[in-house]
C-alpha cells in the first residue's frame, strides 16, 4: 500500500510541477465542445445527444491522458528502477490507475461545467448527483482499461497509434452504458436518477476489468 | 517438437466430406423458409462462421494463458494462429451477415440487431491484434504482450455481448437464438452439420498453419546449424519465434 501511495505521490507531484497532461485534456475537451457546436450547428443540445457528446468527448480526452501515462517511466528508466525495487508489481497498476482516475476527475470538474455553459440546454443542477455517479463509474473503467492498454502500448513502436486503436474497442461497452445513462439525465424535464441497469453494467465492467488487469499486469513488466 | 502434420490428411478429408454433406443438406434437404425464401440459406454459412470465430477468439485467449503459465513459445504460436484464423472467419461472418441483412431486412447494416453490432465491435478489437503484435520488436516481449491482449480480449467477448444486448432493450425480437431455438427439425439438423463442417474447417486450417509454421521453424533451425547464425535473416512480421 505504501508503494502505491509513493508512486501515486510521485505521479501527482510530477503532474503538478510540469502541468503536462491534465491541462491538455481540459483544453482538448473544451475545444471539442466548440467543434461539436459547429459540427452539429446547434446552440444547445439535450437528451441523448448531450449524453453522447459529453461521454464521447471525455472518452477521447481520457485516451489523450492514457497516452502520456507511462512515458516518463519509459524515457527515464522508471520501469527498470521499479523492477529492481523489492515491491509488488501490481502496485504500479493500482497507482497508475488511481492517478489516471484523479486526472479524469479533475478534468470533469472543469469540463462538465464548461459543457453545461457552452452546449447543454437544460440546467445541470438537478441531475448533477446522478451524473457524478455515472461519470465516476465510467472513469473507473477508463482508468483501468486505459492503464492496461497504455502499459501494453508503451513498448510498441507506434505507441501513439496502438494505444487508441486497442483502447477504443475495449471501451465501447462502458461508453454505451455511460452515454445511455447520461442521456435521460440531460434531457429537458428528464429524470434525476440514472437508470440502475446502466450503473450495474458499468459496475460489472469495472469489476471484471479491474480483476483482469490485476491478473495480467505482472506479465507486462517482466524482464 | 510436436508434429502438426500428423493426421492432417484424415482431418482434411473429413472436413471436405462434412462440408460437402452440409452443402447437400442445405440445398436439397432443408426446407425453404416461408418468409425469406432461398436467401435464408445463407444462415447455414453465416451463423456457423460467426459462432466458430467467436469460439476461436476465446480459444486464442485460453491458449495465451498456456503461454503465460509455461513460457513456451509454441503456446503463443497456437494462440496467434487461433486468433488469425478467427479473424478471417469473422470477416466472412460479417460479410455474409451483411448480405443476409440486405436480403431480409433491406439494409446492408442494421444497428438494431445486437448480435451483429457486438460482433462488429469484437472484430474491430481483434483487428488490432496484429498491428499491436508486430509493432513490438523483441520476440519474447511480443509473445508476452500478445498473450496479455489475447486474454483481455477473450474475456471482453462475452462482456461486450451482454452490454450491447442490454443497449437494445429486451423487447427486440431475436431473429435467431444461438441454440437454434425455433428451428424445425430438418433445419436444425442441417444447421448442426454446417456448424460441424465450419468448426472442422477451422480446426483443419489451424493445423495447416501450425504445420507450416513449425516446419519453417525447423528449416530455419537446420539452416542455422549448418550455415551459421548469420546465414538466416531474422523474420519480419512473423509469430514464429526465430
Amino acid at each position: 500500500m505504501s508503494t502505491v501511495l509513493a508512486i501515486l505521490r510521485k505521479d501527482l507531484l510530477l503532474e503538478l510541477r510540469t502541468l503536462e497532461t491534465v491541462p491538455a485534456m481540459v483544453l482538448f475537451s473544451v475545444v471539442t465542445f466548440v467543434i461539436f457546436h459547429f459540427g452539429l450547428n446547434r446552440a444547445a443540445i439535450d437528451g441523448q445527444l448531450a449524453g453522447g457528446v459529453l461521454t464521447v468527448t471525455l472518452l477521447f480526452a481520457a485516451l489523450l491522458g492514457t497516452g502520456r501515462l507511462f512515458v516518463a517511466e519509459r524515457e527515464q528508466g522508471g520501469f527498470d528502477a521499479f523492477l529492481l525495487a523489492p515491491v509488488d508489481r501490481s502496485a504500479l497498476l493500482i497507482a497508475k490507475a488511481l492517478a489516471l482516475f484523479m486526472f479524469l476527475a479533475v478534468l470533469e470538474v472543469i469540463a462538465v461545467p464548461a459543457f453545461a455553459l457552452l452546449l447543454l440546454g437544460p440546467p445541470l443542477w438537478p441531475p448533477l448527483l446522478g451524473l457524478i455517479a455515472v461519470l465516476a463509474l465510467a472513469d473507473v473503467a477508463f482508468a483501468v482499461v486505459g492503464t492496461l492498454v497504455s502499459a501494453i502500448a508503451v513498448h510498441t513502436r507506434a505507441r501513439d497509434l496502438i494505444g487508441p486503436i486497442v483502447g477504443l474497442p475495449l471501451l465501447i461497452p462502458p461508453l454505451i452504458a455511460a452515454a445511455r445513462a447520461a442521456g435521460p439525465l440531460l434531457a429537458i424535464h428528464g429524470s434525476h436518477t440514472p437508470s440502475g441497469r446502466w450503473l450495474a453494467v458499468l459496475a460489472l465492467y469495472d469489476v471484471v476489468f479491474a480483476l483482469l488487469a490485476y491478473a495480467v499486469f505482472d506479465f507486462l513488466l517482466e524482464d | 517438437m510436436t508434429s502438426y502434420g500428423r493426421g492432417l490428411r484424415a482431418l482434411s478429408l473429413t472436413t471436405i466430406a462434412i462440408i460437402g454433406a452440409a452443402f447437400a443438406l442445405v440445398f436439397f434437404y432443408a426446407p425453404l423458409d416461408a418468409d425469406q425464401g432461398f436467401v435464408q440459406k445463407i444462415f447455414y454459412v453465416h451463423v456457423p462462421l460467426a459462432i466458430v470465430s467467436l469460439c476461436g477468439f476465446v480459444l486464442g485467449g485460453l491458449l495465451a494463458i498456456g503461454y503465460l503459465r509455461s513460457g513456451e513459445a509454441r503456446w503463443d504460436m497456437r494462440s496467434y494462429v487461433a486468433i488469425h484464423m478467427s479473424l478471417i472467419f469473422s470477416v466472412g461472418g460479417l460479410i455474409t451477415g451483411s448480405i443476409w441483412a440486405r436480403a431480409s431486412w433491406g439494409h446492408w447494416w442494421q444497428w438494431s440487431d445486437p448480435t451483429l453490432v457486438s460482433f462488429l465491435i469484437v472484430v474491430l478489437l481483434y483487428a488490432t491484434y496484429q498491428p499491436l503484435r508486430f509493432s513490438i520488436e523483441d520476440p519474447e516481449r511480443q509473445s508476452r504482450y500478445a498473450s496479455v491482449f489475447a486474454i483481455v480480449a477473450g474475456a471482453f467477448v462475452p462482456l461486450n455481448f451482454i452490454a450491447v444486448r442490454l443497449a437494445q432493450g429486451f423487447v427486440h425480437p431475436r431473429v435467431l437464438t444461438l441454440a437454434g431455438g425455433h428451428l424445425p427439425g430438418p433445419m436444425r439438423l442441417t444447421f448442426a452439420v454446417s456448424l460441424m463442417g465450419v468448426a472442422l474447417l477451422y480446426a483443419t486450417l489451424w493445423k495447416y498453419e501450425m504445420a507450416a509454421k513449425s516446419a519453417r521453424m525447423q528449416v530455419r533451425a537446420l539452416r542455422r546449424a549448418l550455415l551459421g547464425e548469420d546465414a538466416v535473416r531474422p523474420l519480419r512480421r512473423s509469430a514464429a519465434p526465430s
